[in-house]
């Protein structure tokens, strides 16, 4: 009896700290939902409340689409973050499959700098990788936008602890097979991989997605600009900010990744199981 | 069909040898086993001959040519992996065509969509299906052709990776314990169908294993290896009556052969437990081990004894083990009528003929002896 008693105290404890961190979690996208929901009036008013009295959602929305060419935006979203994906498959994949399968002199001392990699912010190269891109000329384009981001150490990292699981036998066969080393890659490893890709898909795209300083360092032309820096567009020093439609157009910049995420939700979290990252 | 020869094959990784100098030479049509203890190199010394792993001295041959340095593919070998290695995200039936795609498909036909409206591509897909179908059929796998690895049982997965191995008609097939994965009925049964299968291909088999019935009972040739050296290369009855070698002995043979300590006297004859053999060697006195197998054991009289410890009851056979007084050596009988099995406990008198027994040296080598023939030294006498 006093152990089920200690049982059922420890697990209310436990699901009021996991409540208040949701709650921590989520308060920001209600308020988002909200404000987004309320006429301007209602925004600046001095009382707090979460559900409007008058429900404006639908008039934010008309405003948000008629101020910012939001559909452009959300297409430079997709234009970018797919290139930036794509091509980081590409290069992640080979250099995975070496680090983990291949055997060379240096490939430990390799990985160990791919992990370094890991440590360094992309703000301390902010600087040098901005000069390089005006040295190309390439500033102010989708080419600064992707470029800087085609190799992920991370997704490398990533790869290659799942790629450490797939059976050596396996590659084995291929070889027997006839299958060249970078057909192993595509042929063989790529379709085992696809929980891994799947879930580096998803930091991906949502880093990348919802990345608001590197954009905003390297575009000047409004028609390149991606998502976070159209909702950016709503503030306004000198007319005010208009809350409601700021973030009526912030709901519409985050719901494909919320679609997203939920249609890959199953292999994301395989993905994270299989490769040990939790 | 080829005929493979090895010429002094080393291996190391790092500083440790895995394998030092392996001579041996696979007869065109043979089935040859390398067995041994798990750790002894014989998977290194597959997967040289495979061309999966380089050599560090040595030189592979097939048939006349040497192929150091030539991709696996193009030795023309199949192997058949202990794990199966089938592709999982494939069916049984593109597994098995990746083969013959590599082969006779260029590049541009293997691609993935363009590859497909090819005419030339349509053409070679009809050929492969043809093949796979035939081999699909003779593994009677055919009902199968359209299942993804993981809706398969063991043993179809294992017909599914033999027939992988067949359809690119290579001149060797090489096996890497390809039955340690099933349980213990169905291993026996694919013992069976591989043999048979070997016959009706009448190609090279070079088969891997540390299982030393399935060594036994499959191969036209065993290949002993230890400590990464060939210790002993021969037909299977002759490694078993016949071993060069104490670890080859004892590795060879379920139950175990019994070894004795003995001791070469003076004057040439042999002691066991104080008692002396009709047997005598040319080798300097010293002490000597005595191998004698089960079955030669006979109980029930003789000039040795022991108490009876255990006994195990196969059915149609039992094996009796004794501990023998005064030693701590522990000796196994077989026992052919099941019927009449001694107590636990109870002590026996046993013997073992003169014939039975090999002798090896303190180093484990065989040494040769010979059997005193009572009858001719008694005509010597009467002359």
């Amino acid at each position: 009896m006093t152990a089920l008693t200690k049982i059922s105290i420890w697990s209310m404890i436990r699901h009021v700290l996991l409540i208040a961190g949701a709650i921590v979690m989520l308060l920001p996208f209600v308020w988002m939902i909200s404000t987004a929901s309320k006429p301007p009036s209602e925004v600046f008013s001095s009382e707090l409340h979460l559900i409007p009295r008058h429900f404006a959602l639908w008039e934010n929305l008309q405003m948000a689409f008629a101020k910012a060419n939001l559909w452009r935006f959300l297409l430079n979203g997709v234009i970018v973050t797919v290139s930036i994906f794509v091509l980081q498959v590409l290069v992640a994949l080979p250099a995975a499959y070496a680090l983990a399968k291949l055997r060379f002199i240096g490939r430990n001392a390799l990985f160990a700098l791919v992990l370094f990699g890991i440590l360094i912010p992309p703000q301390a190269t902010a600087i040098p990788v901005f000069l390089l891109l005006h040295r190309l000329g390439v500033l102010d384009g989708y080419a600064a936008l992707v470029l800087p981001f085609t190799i992920s150490v991370f997704g490398i990292f990533l790869m290659r602890q799942f790629f450490r699981n797939v059976p050596d036998d396996l590659i084995d066969a291929a070889r027997m097979d006839g299958i060249s080393e970078f057909g192993i890659v595509w042929r063989v490893m790529l379709p085992a991989a696809i929980p891994a890709v799947t879930a580096f898909g998803i930091f991906s795209v949502v880093a990348h997605w919802n990345d608001y300083f590197w954009p905003l360092i390297v575009l000047n032309s409004e028609h390149l600009r991606t998502p976070p820096l159209a909702v950016a567009h709503f503030r306004n020093a000198e007319a005010g900010t208009n809350y409601g439609a700021l973030m009526a157009a912030a709901m519409v910049i985050i719901a494909p990744l919320l679609v997203a995420f939920l249609l890959a939700q199953r292999r994301f979290v395989e993905g994270i199981a299989l490769t040990g990252i939790k | 069909m080829a005929r493979i020869e090895l010429k002094g094959i080393r291996k190391s990784f790092d500083a440790t040898e895995v394998l030092g100098g392996v001579d041996l030479t696979i007869e065109n049509g043979e089935f040859l086993s390398l067995v041994g203890p798990s750790g002894c190199g014989k998977s290194t010394l597959l997967r040289v001959i495979a061309g999966l792993e380089p050599q560090s001295a040595g030189e592979v041959t097939i048939d006349g040519s040497v192929v150091d340095g030539i991709r696996p593919s193009a030795r023309n070998l199949a192997m058949v992996f202990q794990s199966y290695a089938l592709y999982p995200h494939l069916s049984a039936f593109d597994n098995m065509a990746v083969p013959l795609r590599m082969r006779r498909l260029s590049t541009i036909e293997r691609l993935p969509l363009l590859g497909t409206i090819l005419p030339s591509r349509r053409r070679e897909e009809r050929t492969i299906r043809a093949d796979i179908e035939k081999i699909a059929a003779q593994l009677e796998i055919s009902h199968l052709l359209q299942r993804k690895p993981a809706q398969l049982s063991g043993g179809q997965r294992q017909r599914v990776a033999v027939g992988r191995a067949m359809v690119r008609q290579p001149v060797a097939f090489l096996f890497d314990e390809p039955l340690s994965n099933l349980d213990a009925k169905l291993r026996v049964h694919m013992r069976a169908e591989l043999a048979e299968l070997h016959r009706s291909l009448r190609s090279t088999f070079i088969y891997v294993t540390h299982d030393q019935a399935e060594a036994m009972t499959m191969s036209s040739r065993l290949a002993v290896m230890i400590a990464g050296e060939l210790v002993q290369v021969g037909r299977p009855a002759e490694i078993y009556d016949n071993p060069r070698d104490a670890r080859v002995a004892e590795f060879v043979g379920s139950p175990k052969i019994n070894m004795m300590p003995g001791r070469i006297r003076d004057d040439g004859r042999i002691e066991v437990f104080g008692h002396v053999l009709r047997l005598t060697s040319s080798q300097p006195s010293g002490n000597c081990r005595i191998g004698i197998r089960p079955e030669r054991i006979e109980l029930g009289g003789g000039p040795f004894s022991g108490a009876v410890v255990h006994v195990e009851n196969m059915g149609a056979e039992a094996f009796v083990h004794l501990g023998l007084n005064g030693a701590d050596a522990r000796l196994v009988a077989r026992v052919n009528d099941v019927r009449r099995l001694p107590d636990i406990g109870s002590h026996l008198s046993f013997n073992f003929a003169a014939d039975a027994v090999r002798a090896f040296n303190s180093a484990g080598k065989r040494i040769d002896v010979t059997a005193e023939q009572a009858e001719r030294i008694r005509e010597r006498a009467i002359v």
